[in-house]
C-alpha cells in the first residue's frame, strides 16, 4: 500500500484534545479529503504533503485513549494501523499531559510500528512549570521525540523530515516488551510461544500483541483467531480463562486491570530520575481552571450557559438570515426567469417546480449550516463544549440521553425556530452510540423554522389573542414530547445501560482561525455533495406524485371552454390584457369607466376558474389520490384530503403545507409569508375550528421530518432503516396525539 | 487512612486511588484514563445538579458520574468524616 508511485502513508494518531486535528491541517492545509470509513459514521480525513519530492499521504485517526475494542473509533483506529500498515505513525503527544497519552503511545509500540512521538503543546507544559528533558524520554523509549506547538506550526517541519526519513528507511516493525508481572508473564510467554509456533495470525499482528488480547478478552481478536484456528484459539482462551480465575481467586482483580497497572507503571518509571521537572506545585489553579469556577458555578455556571446557547442560537439564525433571503430571491429570480423563457408544459413544470426549487431548497440550507458549524466548531474548540455536557448532563441522563444532547435540541428548534438539518448533523459531538441515535432521532420533534409559519397561521386564524401564549405552550410540548420520546426509544429498541460518561474537560483553548474554517467548511461540502443528491432526488419525486396525472383531457377542455366563452366578448387585444398575470395599472387620474370594470370582473373570474382547475388537478393528482385514501384514517384526527395533501407535500418541506393547503383551497398559489388569505378562509370554512386547528398543529409538530432531515438521519445513523424508522414511528406518534387531542376534545364538547 | 468511595469526597479532597471495582466497558474505560491504584487525585468540583464529579489527576480533568465514581475506592489523608455527603 505505502509504495504506491514512491507515496508513503503515514497515520496521525493520538489522544482526543490532543491538537492532532490542529496538526493535521497545520500541515495538509486545504489539500484534504473528509469522507467516512466503509459502512460506518466515523469520519476519515485524508490530505497530502510534498517534501523533497516524497509524497506523503497523511490519514488522520480518529482520537482514541486506548487501541481497545470498545468504540467504534478504537477500533477504526486499530483496524487500520494492522490492515493499512502504514510505514510510519506519527502520534501526536500531549506534553502537559504526558502520562495519559503516553498510555496510548505504549500501546501503538507494542503493535511494532515504526513510530515518530509529536511531543506537542511544549508550550502549555512550559507554563505549566514542566521541563521535560526530549533527548533522555526518545533514548529511554526509543523513538524519535520531535517537539512542538502545532497551533503555531512551530516544530512541524522536522517532524515532516523525521516521519519522511523513517518512511525511506522503511524498519522493520519491532514490538515493544512490557513486563506485567509475575501473575501474567509466565502465561503470556507460554500464549507467545504457542502462538509463533503455529503462526497463528502472525501475518497481521505481534504473538505477544495477540496473546495480550486473548488475556484482556478482546472480542475482535478472538473472533478473528477462532476464525483462524480455531482449536488453538479455543485452547488461548482456556489459559486466558485459568489466569482470569488465579487473579480473581487471589486478588480479586481481573487481568485487564493489571495489564492496564502495569503499563501505567512503566510510564511512571519512563518518567522518573528527572525526565519531567516540575517548577510548580502540581495542584496549582491555572486560569482554565479559575475560569471554571465560574462558568461551572453552581449558579452562575447554568445562566452563563443559557446565554451562550442562546447566542449560539441567535448567531446561527440572525447571521444566516440575510445570505438566505439572498439565496432565495435568487432562486426565485432564476425560476421566474425559466417560467418566461421556456414554453409551457411538463417540461417546464419540472425544471421550476421540481428542479430549481429543490435545488434551491438544498442550497437555501446551506448558510444555515455554515453558521451552525462554525459555532459548534468555536465551542467544542474553545472546550466549553464538554462544559455544557458536564453541566446537563444529570438531567438529560434521566431521560436516556446525555449532556451533550442539548446542542442538537436547541438547534433543531428548541428555542423555537431552528432547523433539524444542522440539528441532527450537530449530533456528531456525542461519542456514546445509543445516546446519540436516540437524540438524532428526536431531534426533529423540535419546532423547526418551517413549522412555524403553518403555526402562526393557524393561530392567528383560531386564537388570534393568544399567540404568545399558545406559541410558549408549543415550544414546551415540543420539549416534552422529544424528552419522553427519548426514553421511550431508549428503553425499547435502543435499551440498555448507558454509554459511560467519563468526560474529560480539556484547558479552555483560543481556537485557530483556519481550524475553524476548515472545520466548517469540509462538513458542509459534505452536506452539499451527499445529501445534495438525494434530495434533489425525492423534490423531484414530489413535484411528480404533485403534477400528475393531472386533468383529464375532458376536464381541461371544459375549462377551456368556460374561458373561452368568457373571453368572446373581448377583441383581441383586449383578450391578451385579460388573460395577463399583472393587472393592468390604469393611470390613477383616469376615469372609472365601466369597460374596465367590467375588464377586471372578467379577469377575476378568469382567475377563479384557473384556481377551480389547479384544485381539481391536485386532487386527482397521485397525492391528491392519496390524500382521499388516507381520509378513513385521518378523519380520527380531524382532516380531509385537503389537509392530508398539503401534509403530504410537507415531507418535501413544511413550508410547503401552506401553499398546497392553498391550492386545495383554490386560493391560487399562495407564496410564502402571503398566508392570510388562507388563514382568513380557513376561519371562515364551517368545516374548521379551534380543535380541529389544535389538532392539526399537534400533527405537524409530531410528524415525520421533512426530507432533508430523514437524508440527514440516514447518513448520521448510518443505515436507511433508521430514516424509516423515524417517517414511520414520528407519523404513528403525530396520529395517535392528534387523534388524542380531536377525539377527546370532542368528547368534552369543544369544537362544535 | 481511611478508604471512601470517590463519590463520598468533598470538593477540593485529596487522595490516592486503591481499588477500582469495575470490569467491562466501564472498568476499561476508567483505566484507559489513568484511574489506577496509587494514582493520586484531587476533587475539582461538582455539576450544578451535584453529578457528575470533576475530578483532577494526571495533570488533566476529567468529570464522571456518581454511579461511575462509585466504583472507585479512594484513600483519604484526613480523618475527617465525609459520611452522608451526595448520597
Amino acid at each position: 500500500m505505502s509504495d504506491r508511485s514512491g507515496e508513503h502513508l503515514i497515520a496521525l494518531a493520538g489522544n482526543p484534545n490532543c491538537g492532532k486535528t490542529t496538526l493535521f491541517n497545520a500541515i495538509t492545509g486545504a489539500r484534504q479529503h473528509v469522507g467516512n470509513y466503509p459502512g460506518i459514521t466515523v469520519e476519515k480525513k485524508e490530505g497530502f504533503y510534498q517534501l523533497n519530492g516524497l509524497q506523503l499521504r497523511l490519514v488522520d485517526l480518529p482520537g482514541t485513549y486506548s487501541l481497545t475494542a470498545y468504540s467504534l473509533e478504537e477500533l477504526v483506529a486499530r483496524d487500520f494501523l494492522v490492515q493499512e500498515r502504514p510505514r510510519v505513525v506519527i502520534n501526536i503527544v500531549d506534553a502537559s499531559n504526558l502520562e495519559r497519552n503516553l498510555y496510548l503511545t505504549l500501546q501503538i509500540m507494542e503493535l511494532g510500528i515504526p513510530l515518530v512521538v509529536a511531543l506537542n503543546m511544549m508550550d502549555v507544559a512550559a507554563g505549566r512549570g514542566m521541563e521535560i528533558d526530549v533527548e533522555e524520554l526518545a533514548r529511554r523509549l526509543r523513538v524519535p521525540f520531535v517537539p512542538m506547538v502545532a497551533r503555531t506550526g512551530k516544530g512541524k517541519s522536522g517532524l515532516l523530515e523525521a516521519a519522511a526519513e523513517l518512511a525511506e528507511r522503511n524498519p522493520s516493525w519491532e514490538p515493544l516488551y512490557i513486563s506485567y508481572g509475575p501473575d501474567i508473564d509466565p502465561v503470556l510467554d507460554d500464549m507467545e510461544s504457542e502462538i509463533k509456533a503455529a503462526g497463528f495470525l502472525t501475518g497481521l499482528f505481534p504473538a505477544r500483541w495477540t496473546a495480550l488480547k486473548y488475556l484482556e478478552g478482546d472480542e475482535q481478536i478472538i473472533k478473528k483467531g477462532s476464525e483462524a484456528n480455531s482449536q488453538l484459539s479455543m485452547h488461548l482462551e482456556a489459559l486466558a480463562a485459568d489466569v482470569t480465575e488465579h487473579l480473581r481467586v487471589t486478588l480479586d482483580s481481573y487481568p485487564e486491570a493489571i495489564i492496564a497497572d502495569h503499563r501505567y507503571g512503566f510510564i511512571a518509571a519512563l518518567l522518573k530520575g528527572g525526565v519531567v521537572k516540575r517548577t510548580q506545585k502540581a495542584d496549582r489553579l491555572y486560569l482554565s481552571d479559575q475560569l471554571d469556577r465560574v462558568l461551572t458555578h453552581r449558579f452562575f455556571g447554568p445562566v452563563i450557559m443559557m446565554f451562550i446557547l442562546y447566542l449560539v442560537y441567535q448567531f446561527t439564525f440572525k447571521y444566516s438570515e440575510l445570505p438566505v433571503s439572498w439565496l432565495g430571491t435568487g432562486f426565485a429570480a432564476l425560476g421566474s426567469f425559466m417560467e418566461s423563457v421556456l414554453p409551457p408544459g411538463p417540461v417546464k413544470s419540472l425544471i421550476v417546480s421540481g428542479i430549481i426549487d429543490g435545488v434551491g431548497g438544498i442550497i437555501g440550507f446551506v448558510p444555515l449550516i455554515v453558521f451552525m458549524f462554525l459555532s459548534i466548531a468555536l465551542l467544542e474548540d474553545t472546550g466549553y463544549l464538554a462544559r455544557v455536557a458536564y453541566m446537563l448532563d444529570r438531567v438529560f441522563r434521566t431521560f436516556g440521553l446525555h449532556g451533550s444532547s442539548v446542542m442538537a435540541y436547541i438547534i433543531s428548534g428548541g428555542i423555537a425556530g431552528g432547523c433539524a438539518v444542522p440539528g441532527v448533523m450537530a449530533t456528531r459531538t456525542l461519542r456514546s452510540p445509543k445516546e446519540r441515535l436516540a437524540t438524532l432521532l428526536t431531534a426533529p420533534f423540535m419546532n423547526c423554522g418551517a413549522k412555524l409559519p403553518v403555526f402562526a397561521m393557524l393561530i392567528a386564524a383560531y386564537f388570534p389573542d393568544k399567540h404568545a401564549r399558545i406559541m410558549f405552550l408549543l415550544t414546551l410540548l415540543s420539549w416534552t414530547a422529544a424528552l419522553l420520546l427519548a426514553k421511550l426509544i431508549r428503553s425499547t429498541i435502543l435499551r440498555g445501560p448507558s454509554t459511560p460518561f467519563l468526560l474529560e474537560l480539556p484547558p479552555y483553548r483560543l481556537p485557530t482561525f483556519k481550524g475553524l474554517l476548515i472545520h466548517t467548511w469540509e462538513r458542509t461540502w459534505q452536506y452539499i455533495r451527499k445529501a445534495g443528491t438525494i434530495i434533489l432526488a425525492i423534490s423531484i419525486l414530489f413535484w411528480a406524485l404533485m403534477a400528475f396525472p393531472g386533468l383529464s383531457e375532458s376536464d381541461r377542455r371544459t375549462f377551456d371552454e368556460k374561458k373561452q366563452s368568457l373571453l368572446a366578448q373581448f377583441p383581441e387585444d383586449m383578450k391578451q390584457a385579460a388573460l395577463s398575470k399583472d393587472a393592468p395599472t390604469p393611470p390613477k387620474d383616469a376615469p372609472e369607466n365601466d369597460a374596465t370594470a367590467h375588464l377586471a370582473q372578467v379577469r377575476e373570474q378568469l382567475q377563479a376558474i384557473d384556481r377551480e382547475a389547479a384544485q381539481m388537478s391536485l386532487k386527482s393528482s397521485f397525492a391528491g389520490r392519496i390524500g382521499t385514501a388516507l381520509e378513513s384514517l385521518s378523519r380520527w384526527s380531524g382532516f380531509d384530503w385537503r389537509t392530508n395533501v398539503a401534509l403530504l407535500s410537507g415531507f418535501a418541506a413544511k413550508e410547503l403545507i401552506i401553499s398546497t393547503l392553498g391550492t386545495a383551497y383554490s386560493l391560487g398559489e399562495s407564496k410564502r409569508g402571503q398566508d392570510i388569505p388562507l388563514g382568513d378562509r380557513l376561519a371562515a370554512d364551517p368545516r374548521w375550528n379551534p380543535l380541529r386547528a389544535f389538532a392539526l398543529i399537534v400533527f405537524i409538530m409530531l410528524y415525520a421530518p421533512c426530507f432533508a432531515t430523514v437524508t440527514c438521519i440516514i447518513k448520521e445513523a448510518g443505515s436507511w432503516k433508521w430514516g424509516l424508522f423515524s417517517m414511520t414511528f414520528n407519523t404513528t406518534i403525530a396520529f395517535l396525539m392528534a387523534t388524542l387531542v380531536y377525539q377527546g376534545g370532542r368528547w368534552l364538547g369543544l369544537g362544535t | 487512612m481511611n478508604t471512601v468511595p470517590l463519590r463520598r469526597m468533598s470538593a477540593g479532597q485529596k487522595g490516592i486511588i486503591s481499588r477500582v471495582s469495575a470490569g467491562g466497558e466501564l472498568g476499561r474505560r476508567i483505566r484507559d484514563m489513568g484511574l489506577v491504584p496509587g494514582t493520586p487525585l484531587q476533587i475539582q468540583g461538582r455539576a450544578p445538579l451535584k453529578d457528575p464529579v470533576a475530578i483532577r489527576v494526571r495533570d488533566f480533568t476529567l468529570t464522571l458520574r456518581n454511579n461511575e465514581a462509585d466504583l472507585i475506592q479512594v484513600e483519604v489523608e484526613d480523618e475527617e468524616s465525609h459520611e452522608g455527603r451526595n448520597t
